[in-house]
């Protein structure tokens, strides 16, 4: 037992060496840019995880999970850069410029109010109803972004709002390379780490919920709403607070894309965004947080490894570009999806449930 | 003898359907109540409607002294009513275990800060739920590990975990949808002996069954259903000879001989 704790330990800690070793590693061998690419597979796979909690854990099919990310994201830009000041001059003069640690809390109750917003009146939805009336949230929110610049420019519309303070930690600004024991972090590694910090915190929360008597409950009304609610578990409440949950990591990694991107627009937050997070989550192993990481990880770089290695290969093939890797990556990816439905029905990582339940299946015919 | 759960003219009907009409019945604390019929006779939309899965239409119920017409399953469950169902409704991918602290749900109050920070009250509530999750799968006698998955259980195990996930809700009426279909005889009288020993916990029983023959040696009184309508109550032998209930199982052509012995539950004799 103290053994197995042990390992458990040597573990975490070479987990932990080797995150920490991850964008200097990068830098070095692929990269600046490479980096920034990272920062933003950490995003996603926040985003897949949040979506894990609706999706995974309660069997709430959501089409619509980017519009939670779209509402953090507009949180932070509109509070946190000068947009206010330009559109209600007299009302903010000088704009907001509230700090980022203010907004992450706003953001997160913001984005879990929208999440109870959507989830009431669908409450009685189940499955591919229930996805096409998400679907339809998250386009109305996208449509919004991109209309209310008139009558009063709230949102500034298609253009977005640019100029977004960068996040400052304990009053130093993510922006600059910064000297922190004479090592210099350039802005994508201070944002990498602010970034797995706050992914690192997304796993232990969904762990807690996981393994909990909230967890279960909404595990209960994944298998069996009917059973559920004659145990006396209150679907209502529970659904309400699975889309709040996970609305809330929608949110509050919207807060930390805004502020990294330092520019908004409605165009980040459209459907294919939607079904990109729920690939994640379902290619990955549906219910399985290292699943969920994994799906994310891979789905948030392949379009990259792609983009950067397609084009060289064909020019060293037939010293042209045949195929652009933006319609390759389409195909490869629907090529994925269809290989692992077949193969690995329940996902790359399927859940401890589902794996053990998949083995049962083996011994006994 | 205290009334636990009273039924004063329950009526449901499904379109031009009349499931059920005029119901009356009641269910003393500490008894066991048999509800039989033929197919179609509306014993499970008796028990949906007083589970709170149907709203029903006309009449109301009474349970533990608080009046119900139009509530939700949830309440009713908190109220003490605990129900399994006739095409078992387990959560199938997750464990035995997990099925019965699920039951345990309404009895505990860990929420998300619980959750979160698993403080010392989480701890223990999370502690108590699965070593009482664990008695309760003895109890009902699932010998195998309680972390198989609900669905890899075997069908009379299924039955019984459905019955001890049930009884974590800490049920005053524990109302079973024919429990014993498909058991064979050996399973039907552990079934048997379970549930009279579940009677002596302080849980008063309702069950559906057409196995006669438990009724019959189980139950302290019987309601017979036909087409939505009561057509006799009382203890089981005297429904037995019942013509009416007579004539409903077997067809109301011949008039029923007292002495005949061709009533329900003969084959029992």
């Amino acid at each position: 037992m103290m053994n197995k704790y042990m390992n458990n330990k040597v573990i975490y800690f070479v987990l932990l060496a080797a995150l920490l070793a991850l964008p200097f590693a990068t830098d070095a061998l692929l990269g600046r840019g490479w980096v920034r690419i990272v920062d933003f597979a950490m995003l996603y796979i926040m985003l897949a995880l949040g979506l894990n909690i609706v999706v995974g854990y309660a069997g709430l099919l959501d089409l619509g999970y980017i519009a939670f990310f779209a509402v953090g994201a507009y949180c932070y830009a509109l509070t946190g850069s000068p947009h206010l000041a330009m559109a209600f001059p007299s009302l903010f003069p000088d704009g907001l410029h509230l700090s980022f640690w203010i907004v992450v809390p706003m953001a997160a109750l913001l984005a879990g109010g929208f999440g109870v917003l959507l989830g009431a009146p669908t409450l009685r939805l189940r499955g591919d109803y229930l996805a096409i009336v998400t679907l339809g949230f998250g386009e109305i929110i996208r449509i919004f972004m991109n209309n209310l610049n008139a009558p009063v420019n709230l949102t500034n519309g298609p253009q977005g709002i640019s100029r977004i303070d960068p996040i400052q930690v304990a009053g130093v600004s993510l922006n600059a390379t910064q000297e922190v024991f004479g090592i210099a972090l350039p802005s994508v590694h201070l944002y990498f780490y602010l970034f797995l910090s706050f992914a690192v915190l997304v796993v232990f929360v969904s762990q807690r919920l996981e393994k909990s008597r909230i967890g279960r409950a909404w595990m209960a009304i994944r298998e069996d709403e009917i059973a559920a609610s004659s145990m006396g578990i209150n679907t209502r409440n529970l659904k309400l607070l699975a889309f709040a949950m996970g609305a809330m990591f929608g949110g509050v990694s919207g807060t930390l894309f805004a502020g990294f991107q330092g520019f908004v627009s409605p165009e980040s937050f459209s459907l294919m965004e939607s079904v990109m997070v729920l690939c994640m989550v379902v290619l990955g192993g549906m219910g399985n947080i290292y699943g969920v990481i994994l799906g994310g990880l891979m789905l948030a770089l392949l379009p990259e490894v792609l983009r950067h290695s397609v084009v060289p290969l064909q020019q060293a093939m037939f010293g042209k570009t045949l195929i652009d890797p933006e319609s390759l990556r389409m195909l490869l990816f629907g090529t994925a999806l269809i290989v692992v439905m077949l193969y690995r029905p329940a996902g790359l990582w399927p859940s401890r449930v589902r794996r053990r339940e998949l083995d049962a299946d083996e011994v006994a015919p | 003898m205290s009334v636990l759960l009273e039924l004063s003219d329950i009526g449901k009907q499904f379109g031009g359907l009349a499931a059920l009409t005029n119901v009356s019945l009641h269910i003393n604390a500490g008894e066991i109540y048999g509800l039989i019929g033929p197919n179609g006779a509306g014993k499970t939309t008796l028990f949906n409607v007083i589970t709170g899965l149907y709203q029903l239409d006309s009449g109301k119920f009474n349970f533990a002294g608080h009046d119900y017409q139009s509530t939700k399953p949830h309440l009713l469950a908190q109220a003490g009513i605990a129900r399994t169902f006739q095409n078992i409704r387990l959560f199938a991918n997750l464990t035995a275990l997990e099925n019965v602290m699920i039951g345990r749900h309404q009895r505990t109050g860990a929420g998300v800060l619980g959750a979160l920070f698993r403080n010392k009250s989480t701890r223990i509530e999370e502690r108590l739920s699965a070593e009482r999750a664990r008695e309760l799968l003895r109890y009902v006698g699932i010998t195998k590990s309680s972390q198989t998955l609900a669905k890899n259980l075997s069908y009379g195990e299924q039955r019984r975990l459905e019955i001890a996930r049930a009884l974590a809700t800490e049920p005053k009426l524990l109302a079973l949808d024919e429990p014993a279909a498909g058991m064979n005889a050996t399973e039907t009288e552990s079934l048997k002996v379970l549930l009279q020993d579940i009677r002596t916990t302080g849980v008063t029983v309702m069950l559906i069954e057409h196995d006669v023959k438990l009724i019959m040696g189980l139950c302290d009184r019987v309601a017979v259903l036909d087409y939505g309508r009561k057509i006799a109550e009382g203890v089981p032998d005297d429904v037995r000879n019942n013509p009416a209930v007579i004539a409903a199982y077997l067809g109301a052509e011949e008039s029923p001989s007292p002495a005949g012995g061709r009533g329900v539950g003969g084959e029992g004799r």
